[in-house]
């Protein structure tokens, strides 16, 4: 198991960068701890598989270098990186029979048969395969595929890290519940570094310890799932994780006070805000409270999803959404309230932290 | 439920039956004809049974054509689809080279056979041509005219050079298709380059090389035109393919009878061995 130290890692896919849009993948600094479980979150093309493949070591970084465990392996192969990869669409060598496909990456290392052997025996326990294992591959299901490929990660013992390139989008809904719980027990069982890359925010907070979400090569905010909820960096991380997402409205500051449109809210501190930013003001819907009292709201469609209703409304002529408890009820000239303690501020979309 | 009859649905399939009929049964229809009577001309026949095909089988030239078409057949198997399946491994995937490489593969593909023979023919000429006349400056007296074992190497050069192309195209159209994640899979397994090919790239070419050596096999098999041109089935008949030997039976000698009998067996030996292709390599591996 490794840390892994990314130090200035830059990336662009066309010759010579020279505007800072030019990169896939804008500077990234970070280090991981040994052990962890990282999910990179972020819309298609955001470069969270170009940050994996750099890991990897499928693809070479334009700029920067990349560490484990304190040890430059920015030159070094895949191979001799030593980390094992879980990709969108199952691999499996389909002519070989489970055993031999888990079987494969010692073998190709030259390790004593009953070695290999031991070792194939145990994944295949851990993995539920018991019945397959003398069978062909190729008449798996995904789910069982998928084990397959994780399997032949796993049964590397000394592997640094195990990438997931959006492993679970190919396996039906109900299996991949029942898969990523068995992740997560991996983790805490066996300690691996895990960095697990998708657009599912379910599958994110769900697996990761904490969560790196990306925006247009960019990372915006690395956090538990707790602090991308509650206090979100970015106007983006705040639209992207939640369901509905946050609500985000353009504002002005005023001393102690917030004035969106004509409702003036007030603040338990004073923001310091620099002269000529954009400022807009973001609550999560859960939030907002609806009642006969506070600022006026028009209310536009209530959705019900059943443990709750979505009220989708127009506020200072902005739609917004709130979350309303399945029992709560929707007074006739409705009026809202913002929790103090759900207001975000943004300056140009970056969050203006309390007291700076 | 009740059958609606319509004898109106006899016309839908009508088209059909009557290509069918024009392409196919009559044709074979009249070989079978003839391949049971005899003929003086005069269009008179007469009752001759089982008569030709005995005297076919019975024929030591029957059975060398064969022995002869059956060589061929493996020693073009055996050079076309490995090296098709080499020069396809090798092609590029991406960039400019792809089409460049495309259309060079295509090239042969296109040219008319009987083209082929000639451009060959031309080539191996011992006085004019670039290799015959190469070859000979260079000391070694090439002469596809007179030895019989030259002209089986200009005949067996030209089919590799006019058809590996289609083998090679079948394999890349294949390996095209595997996703790349097969490969960085196979990196981050350590597997070596032979096991990327035997692994992940033979297995995923297996439909199409089915269909390459169906294809190059039938094809083979039924070689007429260039070694027509080229060396006529000679030096004596030491490239006297089957269908060489059927056409100088029918049209040379006009013997129609013997004539119909060996194309009826000729037929039935196809079918039998693709049959037996088909049913061998697709049932390889995907049992168990």
């Amino acid at each position: 198991m490794a840390r892994i130290t990314l130090e200035h890692i830059r990336h662009a896919y066309g010759l010579r960068p020279s505007r800072p849009n030019d990169y896939a993948l804008k500077e990234v600094h970070h280090e991981w701890k040994d052990g962890g479980a990282y999910a990179l979150l972020g819309p298609s093309g955001c470069g969270k598989t170009t940050l994996l493949n750099i890991i990897s070591g499928l693809q070479h970084p334009s700029e920067g270098r990349i560490l484990f465990n304190g040890r430059d392996v920015t030159e070094l192969s895949t191979q001799q990186r030593n980390i094992a990869q879980v990709f969108q669409f199952p691999v499996i060598y389909d002519t070989m029979t489970v055993y031999d496909n888990l079987a494969f990456p010692l073998r190709n290392r030259g390790v004593p048969e009953a070695e290999v052997d031991r070792r194939v025996r145990d994944i295949i326990e851990m993995t539920g395969l018991g019945d397959w294992a003398k069978k062909k591959a190729r008449g798996l299901t995904a789910d069982q595929k998928q084990k397959i490929s994780l399997g032949r990660g796993l049964v590397r013992n000394d592997v640094n890290a195990i990438l997931f390139d959006e492993p679970l989008t190919v396996i039906d809904p109900h299996m991949k519940w029942v898969l990523r719980s068995q992740l997560k027990q991996l983790h805490r069982q066996f300690g691996y570094t895990m960095v697990y890359v998708t657009h599912d925010q379910t599958e994110a907070l769900t697996f990761a310890d904490k969560v790196v979400v990306m925006y247009e090569g960019e990372i915006v905010q690395i956090g538990t799932p707790a602090e991308l909820f509650e206090r979100p960096k970015h106007t983006f991380v705040g639209y992207f994780i939640g369901s509905p997402g946050m609500n985000v409205l353009p504002a002005d500051v005023d001393g102690s006070t917030v004035k969106v449109g004509n409702e003036t809210i007030a603040l338990d501190h004073k923001p310091r805000v620099a002269l000529g930013a954009s400022i807009e003001l973001g609550i999560r819907p859960e939030f907002i409270a609806l009642g006969r009292q506070g600022m006026s709201v028009s209310i536009r469609k209530v959705e019900d999803i059943g443990r709750q209703k979505i009220v989708r409304a127009e506020f200072a002529g902005k739609p917004i959404a709130i979350v309303v408890p399945e029992d709560g009820e929707i007074p006739a000239e409705a009026k809202v309230r913002f929790d103090p303690a759900g207001i975000n501020l943004y300056a140009d979309s970056w969050r203006v932290e309390l007291g700076a | 439920m009740e059958k609606t009859w319509n004898n109106k649905a006899w016309f839908m399939v009508l088209p059909v039956l009557v290509l069918v009929a024009i392409s196919a049964v009559i044709p074979l229809m009249t070989v079978v004809n003839y391949s049971v009577q005899d003929t003086f001309g005069n269009n008179e026949f007469f009752w001759a049974g089982t008569e030709w095909f005995a005297q076919v089988l019975e024929s030591g030239r029957f059975w060398d054509s064969l022995a002869r078409n059956l060589a061929f057949s493996a020693v073009i198997l055996a050079i076309e689809i490995p090296l098709g399946i080499f020069i396809a491994l090798n092609m590029p995937k991406s960039g400019w080279g792809v089409p460049v490489c495309l259309v060079l593969m295509a090239l042969p593909l296109l040219i008319p056979w009987n083209v082929v023979g000639t451009i060959w023919q031309l080539l191996c000429r011992a006085d004019i041509g670039l290799i015959g006349y190469g070859l000979a400056r260079l000391g070694i007296p090439f002469n596809y005219a007179a030895d019989p074992v030259h002209a089986w190497i200009t005949v067996v050069v030209m089919d590799v050079w006019h058809w590996t192309s289609l083998v090679v195209l079948l394999c890349y159209a294949g390996l095209v298709s595997i996703p790349d994640a097969y490969y960085q899979a196979a990196k981050i397994d350590g597997a070596s380059r032979w096991a990327i090919f035997r692994y992940i790239q033979l297995p995923k070419m297996n439909r199409v090389l089915l269909i390459a050596v169906l294809l190059r096999f039938m094809d083979s098999f039924m070689i007429y035109t260039e070694p027509f041109v080229v060396t006529g089935g000679g030096p004596g008949s030491s490239t006297t393919f089957l269908s060489i030997d059927l056409v100088k039976m029918a049209v040379g000698q006009f013997d129609l009878g013997p004539a119909a009998a060996m194309s009826i067996i000729y037929f039935l030996i196809i079918l039998l061995l693709s049959w037996v292709f088909y049913t061998v390599m697709t049932n390889y591996g995907s049992e168990k």
